[in-house]
């Protein structure tokens, strides 16, 4: 890439211009990529330096190689918390896929107070996790909670919701479906309002009722934001912690420990900062691999005429 | 590939090298605030132990400090404990290491084994209690100094006793009489409960010794609890949930449940630190303590506290000055006295009297009767917050009836086990 360019004098000017050039690109990228390098390559660089290595964080880091990597590939820890973030992707993705969809459509259409009701299912996304899950907790409070309140009206026993194994993960995905459904719905509401009129118009001519439509026109016409929706999602969903932090700590029992639960935990709780490197790393190289496939996968079923 | 793009990927490689020297410059920054002469000396401490109520006391015993010393400033920084440990190892981590912090005996040996403490050389350790101030020594040398002790003893609800005609608890209670008391107690129509005893390794490692029992063999190889007096300190620990203590269900083991229950005047007895003792003050219904009961003998927990200087600070002198203020002065004595707080380690025991007198609970004699017979914390090595973990979590599932107790302590052996080689 580099080329060696011997200068004579007619080059000069190109030359200086190149370099103006050159400075102008510097100064625009500047502003993103301080804090890129900053906050996302310097430390991801660290964590793989630090990942080869047994840290306590209170002495000198020691060289173990690959010891651990080799270690949570055999360990069941590793596959549990993983698994559980699968099983968190799985229940939480088509559900507020749905949702917001379902929401999407219906605030497109022309009813009262649509800006208010945007307004509204929005919120959730921008209130602090923290207190989502606060709220939650007590919503599925086993013994006091509304829903198992409610459940009780129909004169059923509700489940444990967080404090039982089974119920625990689908707690969490309740909540953070609930959460995320308001942004789901803001991106497919923009995407929506792309589809050109004469589409439907001219589909409704041939006949088409609201289910072809919506399966006809719709969807395919909405498949580039959807892609859009997937893929941050995905890679949302394979970094779930705050919910899960907050709400259930990964119990009980390690019932909905995902894997950056485990990484929170090996590095604060059981002071092994080298082996929850490993393990970020880890996750860093499922999260791009998935990506990949999507990119690559897309162009069977992405429409971007 | 045209020289435009060429370019603009020069700019964009000189941009992140740029950003990279911008964000690796700033790391090595150092404050120095050792001060010219005349100039007082700034140290920094880091405490959990004022937090919750005693942030003022703290600021009182600081201010008489630098009242004798105004060449030095303390600047305090509190944290809940529940977050102080993982804020001070990142800060170690960090290199921003406050001059003096708070650690506990728990983790007093791994700091002091990865050279995170300073050697308090020429500390006078006289004046604190032996065991505690040895506690902190290592090969002869002092690390830390001993800033509060506390234990753990039976507080009871008098007003809740007499409504139903029970006796009150003495110090030779076993657990059969505390059993039979909290089931007489308990009024699950009418929301009130008659045990709170919290199902953690906390807890077992001290019912285990109350039971006969060891959580770990003498060479402190293996665990050792998984025996006929393991199942029993288990079940003792968990017979409770769903009897006469509301199950994790109903919300036990979440925070500030049991103190909330027991502070609504709707738990009878509950198995807590005398470091509450401040925040019942006032309580609307009669209280009083009991030394915890026992089976084959008595047990009881006792924890200590500790303040450290750190091995990096510039100003180790100082920092040594106000570690001994605060675990030694009369003013701290005095002030921990006084308000309730954790006991102060010093020697001098006729100091300690004015403690029996020094307000509710009445029975502050039960604090020192329970320093009769101890259960010292096993030492469970480097990985004791994973043994901790699992103690708790197999007790816990035990607890909710998903495994037995044989099976919750066969787990719980065999995974502890792993972790001591």
């Amino acid at each position: 890439m580099t080329t060696a360019v011997v200068s004579k004098s007619p080059r000069k000017r190109i030359t200086s211009t190149k370099v103006k050039y050159a400075l102008t690109v510097l100064a625009f990228l500047l502003p993103s990529a301080v804090p890129l390098v900053c906050f996302t390559f310097y430390p991801m660089a660290g964590a793989l330096w630090t990942s080869l290595h047994k840290w306590n964080l209170l002495s000198d880091m020691q060289w173990v190689g690959l010891g651990n990597y080799a270690h949570l590939l055999q360990d069941p820890a590793t596959l549990r918390a993983f698994g559980n973030t699968l099983y968190y992707i799985v229940g939480y993705l088509p559900l507020v896929y749905v949702g917001g969809l379902g929401l999407a459509l219906g605030l497109n259409a022309a009813i009262p107070l649509r800006g208010f009701l945007r307004g509204m299912y929005f919120l959730p996304v921008v209130t602090s996790w923290i207190v989502v899950a606060l709220v939650w907790r007590w919503l599925l409070n086993p013994s006091v909670g509304i829903v198992n309140q409610v459940i009780g009206l129909f004169g059923l026993d509700g489940p444990g919701w967080w404090t039982d194994p089974t119920w625990a993960m689908p707690s969490i995905i309740l909540a953070s479906a609930w959460k995320d459904l308001g942004f789901v719905m803001i991106i497919l509401l923009a995407g929506l309002q792309t589809i050109p009129q004469e589409l439907y118009e001219a589909a409704r001519m041939d006949g088409a009722g609201w289910w072809s439509r919506l399966r006809h026109v719709t969807l395919p016409m909405l498949s580039p934001t959807t892609f859009f929706v997937v893929v941050i999602s995905l890679i949302n969903g394979f970094q779930v912690f705050d919910q899960v932090y907050a709400m259930t700590g990964g119990g009980p029992a390690g019932a909905s420990s995902v894997v950056v639960q485990q990484v929170y935990d090996l590095t604060f709780r059981y002071s092994q900062a080298g082996m929850a490197s490993a393990l970020s790393w880890m996750l860093f190289l499922v999260i791009l691999a998935v990506t990949i496939v999507q990119m690559i996968g897309q162009r069977k079923w992405v429409n971007y005429a | 590939m045209n020289r435009i793009g060429q370019l603009a990927r020069v700019g964009l490689v000189a941009a992140l090298g740029f950003s990279l020297a911008a964000c690796s410059g700033g790391g090595s920054a150092t404050t120095d605030n050792t001060g010219a002469a005349g100039e007082p000396v700034t140290i920094t401490y880091s405490n959990f132990i004022s937090n919750g109520g005693h942030e003022e006391d703290l600021g009182a015993i600081v201010a008489a400090f630098e009242s004798e010393n105004p060449d030095i400033k303390v600047e305090v920084k509190t944290l809940p404990y529940s977050d102080y440990f993982t804020a001070l190892q990142t800060d170690i981590a960090g290199g921003t290491t406050a001059d003096v912090f708070d650690i506990e005996f728990a983790n007093y040996a791994a700091y002091q084994a990865n050279g995170v403490l300073a050697a308090l050389k020429g500390a006078d350790t006289s004046v604190y209690q032996k065991n505690l101030a040895d506690a902190y020594a290592t090969d002869g040398t002092q690390y830390a100094l001993p800033s509060s002790f506390s234990n753990v003893v039976l507080f009871y609800n008098k007003t809740l006793f007499d409504a139903a005609g029970v006796d009150y608890p003495t110090a030779d209670w076993t657990w059969a009489d505390e059993q039979a008391a909290a089931a007489k107690l308990t009024d699950a129509g009418k929301g009130v409960w008659g045990d709170y005893q919290p199902i953690s390794y906390y807890e077992y490692y001290k019912v285990l010794a109350q039971a006969g029992g060891k959580f770990l063999a003498d060479d402190g190889s293996a665990s050792a609890f998984n025996t006929p007096e393991g199942i029993k300190a288990a079940e003792w620990l968990i017979e409770k949930s769903g009897k006469a203590m509301p199950t994790a269900a109903q919300g036990a083991g979440t925070a500030d449940f049991d103190s909330n229950l027991f502070n609504d005047g709707n738990l009878a007895m509950w198995h807590t630190g005398i470091w509450m003792f401040g925040s019942y003050a006032d309580a609307s219904f009669d209280w009083d303590i009991a030394v915890e009961p026992g089976d084959v003998t008595h047990a009881s927990a006792m924890f200590s506290n500790a303040v450290a200087v750190s091995a990096g600070s510039k100003n180790i002198e100082a920092a040594q000055k106000w570690a001994a203020y605060m675990s030694s002065s009369a003013k701290m004595v005095e002030t921990r006295l006084a308000t309730g707080w954790e006991l102060p380690p010093i020697a001098d025991e006729t100091a300690l009297s004015a403690y029996l007198t020094a307000g509710k609970p009445e029975n502050r004699q039960a604090v020192f009767d329970s320093l009769d017979a101890v259960a010292l914390a096993p030492s469970i090595g480097e990985n004791q917050a994973q043994i901790q973990d699992i103690v708790t979590e197999q007790l816990t599932e035990a607890a909710a009836g998903r495994k037995s107790v044989e099976d919750a302590l066969t787990t719980a052996a065999e995974k502890v086990d792993a972790l001591l080689k």
